[in-house]
Parts: structure tokens; C-alpha cells; sequence
């Protein structure tokens, strides 16, 4: 077992205790978040401990990997900015505000900057279109964005 | 960094409030703020003066309907479990809130999370379940922190856990986070990702409350219908259906954006005009734009025109006489000068994005039906893509395992039904009615401008 998986077992053993028996499966999802949380990616080696950890076919961590936008198998940027492009967010500045990002950062949506600091790319609805136009970095929301919003919100994460 | 709310409590309307009824501070979320405004008194005289069965008969006879988009009687829903049957029952509820436009239950659990926690526990005591389930989106931060510390405070308080006040009755609740999935929103699909697989929705029957969670009898119900329950319970049935109208009794949080001046989330008595909440309530449209037209309802629900909602009332019957459904709350306007091509462009990319591929037409004509509207808007359009947009949609209808496919189509019928010239003039001229615009204010343009970026149409495939 990987030092990471090992270490957070004590925590996955807690959770548990709130499930009923014969659930073991349904940790899949909530295992493989805490692991992303802290390597930032799932590796191969977490995915054989986690199935071994569970007694879950591999085949149920390989497409739930897949399935979820949220997962990811290989390391992305430092942080990762999510911009919402849906209708609600659209009509209030949103494909703006992927251009402007896009450009000061110099990259596509898809990309990584050289630095490997940031990684941008697009969502759908995250449920914030009444403050529309926003972005999620990593976990936080930033909404009614301007330029200048953008400018220092850069130049905070990159210091 | 600083916590980012949900927009904070609009201007009042007139009508009853159910949630949007107190100052919001700092610490109006806590239990013990929601202890102070009589919080967890439904659940104590449930667990002490009501048998299970009776606070399911006290639900049906509120009238209440599902908040998650269908409007689905709450208490016929819990009603089809039967408590004798030696099983285990399951009540979850649904936080995944993905229909875009939507963002009231966000609203209800950074803002009442012990409401919501309270409801869950009561519907499950009325169930007779032992173990319960929060199914939260994965990208909601702040309103699962919330959540957490809600369902944590509970346990200490004596609310959740073994022997709830004493009463012998015992729930544990699981907080459970998706990872980025819109289907995961769907019942089933929710129920197979609760089990830790891929959310594919699957066929019915079995019903999910013969055959759900792990095959045993489940009920799945949205974060606000479950809120209103303990209203229902502390109001009583016969005081909870004064408010509201006859068939769609209580209120509707509604979270209105798009082109509107005051956007944010509302709470709205059933058969509110729909005109006063627009004009007056929400200022009416930004840079005092005329309306255009309306998505009542999320995206999936069809789009009126500003004509098509004079006089209306919201509630349901009304909304459906009109031509539309109120669905998950989530409206969102539209203004004069908006290019509908390059909207109807915009939604099926999502629907696109979000197909789980189980079903052919799904799969393949959300596809389409993508690409169709991706060469119109490029200025490649046929003539017979009309057509075609309209057959693919048909092909959706009835034919496949959950509603995506078919919502997806009747989104885009509808707004062709409404606005064919602009889909005719697009395909003729090449160019949009509208130069393609889909926001009235731009905050980009001038910084964009400036830096010699071109943006906008064509809109490109999601990366
Ligand atoms: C594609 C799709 C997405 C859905 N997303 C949600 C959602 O995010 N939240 C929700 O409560 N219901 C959603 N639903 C509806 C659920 O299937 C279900 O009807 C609802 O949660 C039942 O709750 P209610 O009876 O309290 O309304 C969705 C349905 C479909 C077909
Ligand atoms: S209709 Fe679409 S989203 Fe729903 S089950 Fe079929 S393929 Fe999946
Ligand atoms: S459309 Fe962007 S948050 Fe809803």
C-alpha cells in the first residue's frame, strides 16, 4: 500500500461507521476525492490499493475515474481555474471572460501554462448564474468578475 | 480568501415566507440560531407525539409537490414504501442542483442548512429508515462545509445518531460528494453514483421506492421539498395550503439570472404574477431592455415569450396552460437583441457535454443536434438543418432511459418554434440577426478591445 493510501485509512475506517453494512463500494467516490485532495491526481498505485482496500472490482474505479469531471488521472496545473460557460453564465460576460483569462495566461481552455501554475478550462452550470460571470479556483467561487477582479485574482495566486 | 455566498436575501415581495423569513448574520446558520427561531421543534413533536405513518399522511395532505422539477406529490412518493416489510428504507436527498439557471437549493443549504437537515431527518423517521443520504454536487464548497457542520452540530446535540432525544428512534446521515456529473442529479443515476459507480440512470419499474439504493425500497426527494417539511409539521397540513394557490400549494424559491436587473434567489407565493416579480421585483431587464423571453424553469424547460407570460400567475397548472412548467425554479430571462441561435447553441453543447451515452438518440443526437447549430452559427447552415434539428429532437421523445434526451429536445424545438426566422436568416444571410450576441453588458469587451482578442461567436466545443 502507498504511503498516501495508508495514511488516510484511519479517515476512510471513520466514515464508515455512518454507512450502513455492505457498503463498501459507495467509498469509492469519497476515497478517490480525499486522494485527488492530496496528491492533486489519482495514480495507478492508488487506484490497485483502493480496490484491494474496498474489494471492488477494478473495473468500478476505472470508469468512475472516467465518468466524473472532477477526476483526474494524470497532474495538473498548481491551480486549476474553472470557468463557467453555460447559458445563464454566457449572457452575463462569460465567454469574455474565458478570452481575457485566456489571454493574459496565454493558453487554451485545456492547457496548462509552462510554469505548470495554472490549468484552465470550461464547466457548466456551477449554480452561482445570478452572480454570473464567475469561475471556480480549486474549491472557491469568484463571481461578478471584471477585469480588474481577474488581474488581482491572478496575481494573488500566482505570489 | 473570503467565503463566497450565495447572493444575500433580495428586497422582500409580498407573500408568506417559509425561508427567507429572518435577518441572515454571520451565525444565522448555526443551531443554535435556528434553535432561537424555533428550529427542531417539528422533529421533536414528530418523534414524540407522531406515529411514522401519520406525518406521511400529514405531508400528503399539505399538497406538497417535489421541488426538484417534476412536481411530484411528496407524500404519494413516501407513501408507496411500506413499513412493514422487513426492509431497509432509504431517504436521500438530492443536493446535486445541476440544471443550469438553478441555484436555490445552494441558497437553502449555505443559508438554512439545519432546516434542511431537520427535513431529512423527519422524512426518514416517516420512512422508518435508519441511514439517510445528502447527495451534494462536488463543486459546492461552501454549502457542503455548511451541510457538514450542520449534520456534525446535530450529532452532538443529540438529533442525528443513536437514540435520537431519547425517543429510541435512530438515524446516521451520510454527506455524500459527487465529482462533476449533471445526470448524477437524475434519481437513478444518483442512487448508482451513491453506490460508488458511474451514474447512468436506469429503466423503470421497478420504481425507485420498490427497488433503489443497493435494490431496497428508496425515496429521493429534492433539498427544498424536504425543507418545507418541517414547516409542514409545525405550520399543520390544513395552515401549510392557505399559502399558495389550490393545486400548488407554499412557495417556490425561484433563482432568476440571465438579463435581469436584480438577480439572486427569491422566494415566491404561488400564484404570484409573474409580470410584478419580473418588472417591479427584479427591476426588470438590465439597461431597461425589453423582455424577449423566458426559460421558466432550468433549460430544460421550454422557453415563453414575453407575450406568452402576460397575465400568468406562477404556479403550476398556470405555467403549464401557458406552455412551460415551472421545473427546478430556475428561470432565466432573456432580452431583446439576444441571438437565440447562438443561445440554442450554447444549451445543446451542454446537453452534449452531459449525455451519459447509454441511449442511441441521446448519445448520438445530442451530438447532432451540436454540430448542426455549431455550423449554422459558423455560417456553413443548410436548409434542411431546420428540419433536421426538429426530427433528431423527435427521435429523443419517449424513446430513451431518463429525460435529458428528451428536455434536450424540446429546449431546442421550442426556442426554433418561437424564433425560426432567426434560425432561417442565419442559415440564408450567414450571419446572425443579432451579430451573434448573447450578453446585453459585456464587463470583457472594452479590456478585450484594447488587447486586439477577438471572442464570441462561433462558440467552439467544450475542452
Ligand atoms: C438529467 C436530470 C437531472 C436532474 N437533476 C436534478 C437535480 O439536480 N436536483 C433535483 O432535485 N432533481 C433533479 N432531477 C429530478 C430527479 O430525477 C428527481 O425527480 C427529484 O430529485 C425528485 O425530487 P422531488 O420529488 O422532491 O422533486 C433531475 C432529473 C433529470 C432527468
Ligand atoms: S437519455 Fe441520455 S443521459 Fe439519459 S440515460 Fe439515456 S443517454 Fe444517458
Ligand atoms: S450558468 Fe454559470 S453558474 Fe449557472
Amino acid at each position: 500500500m502507498n504511503d498516501l493510501v495508508a495514511r488516510l485509512i484511519p479517515e476512510f475506517e471513520r466514515w464508515k461507521l455512518r454507512y450502513p453494512a455492505g457498503f463498501e463500494g459507495s467509498l469509492s467516490i469519497p476515497c478517490l476525492r480525499r486522494i485527488q485532495e492530496e496528491r492533486g491526481y489519482i495514480a495507478d498505485n492508488d487506484i490497485d490499493d483502493l480496490v484491494a482496500y474496498l474489494g471492488i472490482p477494478r473495473m468500478q474505479v476505472d470508469e468512475v475515474i472516467a465518468f466524473y469531471t472532477q477526476f483526474t488521472r494524470k497532474p495538473l496545473g498548481k491551480h486549476r481555474i474553472e470557468v463557467c460557460h453555460n447559458a445563464p453564465c454566457s449572457m452575463r460576460g462569460a465567454e469574455g471572460l474565458i478570452a481575457y483569462i485566456g489571454a493574459k495566461l496565454n493558453i487554451k481552455s485545456g492547457e496548462t501554462t509552462p510554469d505548470g501554475k495554472f490549468t484552465l478550462s470550461r464547466a457548466e452550470c456551477l449554480a452561482s448564474c445570478g452572480t454570473a460571470p464567475m469561475l471556480m479556483v480549486d474549491d472557491a467561487y469568484h463571481e461578478n468578475l471584471t477585469p480588474a477582479a481577474v488581474d488581482a485574482l491572478l496575481e494573488e495566486l500566482s505570489r | 480568501m473570503t467565503d463566497t455566498l450565495s447572493p444575500p436575501v433580495p428586497p422582500v415581495l409580498s407573500g408568506t415566507k417559509f425561508f427567507m423569513n429572518f435577518p441572515v448574520t454571520d451565525t444565522s446558520h448555526t443551531l443554535a440560531a435556528y434553535r432561537a427561531r424555533g428550529g427542531y421543534q417539528a422533529l421533536e413533536k414528530v418523534l414524540k407525539e407522531m406515529q411514522p405513518a401519520d406525518v406521511t399522511k400529514e405531508v400528503s395532505a399539505s399538497g406538497l409537490l417535489g421541488h426538484g422539477g417534476a412536481a411530484f406529490p411528496a407524500g404519494r412518493k413516501w407513501g408507496v414504501i411500506k413499513l412493514d416489510d422487513g426492509e431497509p428504507h432509504y431517504m436521500c436527498m438530492n443536493a446535486d442542483e445541476g440544471e443550469p439557471g438553478t441555484f436555490k437549493d445552494r441558497w437553502l443549504m449555505e443559508y438554512v442548512p439545519h432546516l434542511c437537515v431537520e427535513g431529512l431527518i423527519i422524512g426518514s423517521y416517516a420512512l422508518q429508515g435508519r441511514h439517510s443520504f445528502i447527495y451534494i454536487r462536488g463543486e459546492f464548497d461552501l454549502a457542503h462545509r455548511r451541510m457538514a457542520d450542520a449534520i456534525e452540530e446535530a450529532y452532538a446535540a443529540g438529533l442525528l445518531g443513536e437514540n435520537i432525544l431519547g425517543t429510541g428512534y435512530s438515524c446516521d446521515v451520510v454527506l455524500y460528494r459527487g465529482a462533476g456529473s449533471y445526470v448524477c442529479g437524475e434519481a437513478s443515476a444518483m442512487l448508482a453514483s451513491l453506490e460508488g459507480k458511474k451514474g447512468w440512470p436506469r429503466n423503470r419499474p421497478p420504481r425507485l421506492t420498490v427497488k433503489g439504493l443497493y435494490q431496497k425500497p428508496t425515496v429521493v426527494n429534492n433539498v427544498e421539498t424536504l425543507a418545507n417539511v418541517p414547516i409542514i409539521i409545525a405550520r399543520g397540513a390544513a395552515e401549510f395550503k392557505k399559502v399558495g394557490v389550490a393545486k400548488s400549494p407554499g412557495t417556490q424559491m425561484i433563482s432568476i439570472s440571465g438579463h435581469i436587473a436584480k438577480p439572486g434567489v427569491y422566494e415566491v407565493e404561488y400564484g404570484y404574477s409573474w409580470e410584478k416579480f419580473l418588472y417591479e421585483d427584479c427591476g426588470g431587464m438590465q439597461e431597461g431592455r425589453a423582455l424577449k423571453c423566458i426559460i421558466p424553469g432550468g433549460v430544460s424547460t421550454k422557453i415563453l415569450s414575453a407575450k406568452e407570460i402576460e397575465g400568468v400567475t406562477l404556479d403550476h397548472l398556470t405555467a403549464v396552460a401557458a406552455g412551460s412548467q415551472l421545473g427546478s425554479g430556475g428561470m432565466i430571462a432573456v432580452a431583446e437583441g439576444t441571438c437565440m441561435v447562438r443561445l440554442a447553441q450554447v444549451i445543446q453543447r451542454f446537453y452534449h457535454h452531459e449525455s451519459c451515452g447509454q441511449c442511441t438518440p441521446c448519445r448520438e443526437g445530442m451530438g447532432w443536434m451540436e454540430r448542426i447549430l455549431d455550423r449554422i452559427v459558423a455560417g456553413n447552415g443548410r436548409p434542411e438543418d431546420i428540419d433536421r434539428l426538429y426530427q433528431i429532437s423527435d427521435a429523443n421523445d419517449g424513446t430513451t432511459i431518463c429525460s435529458l434526451g428528451d428536455s434536450a429536445g424540446y429546449a431546442c424545438s421550442a426556442i426554433m418554434d418561437h424564433y425560426r426566422d432567426e434560425f432561417e436568416y442565419y442559415i440564408t444571410n450567414k450571419r446572425s440577426m443579432y451579430d451573434g450576441v448573447l450578453s446585453v453588458h459585456d464587463p470583457f469587451a472594452s479590456a478585450l478591445a484594447a488587447m486586439g482578442v477577438t471572442y464570441g461567436a462561433p462558440a467552439g466545443a467544450h475542452a
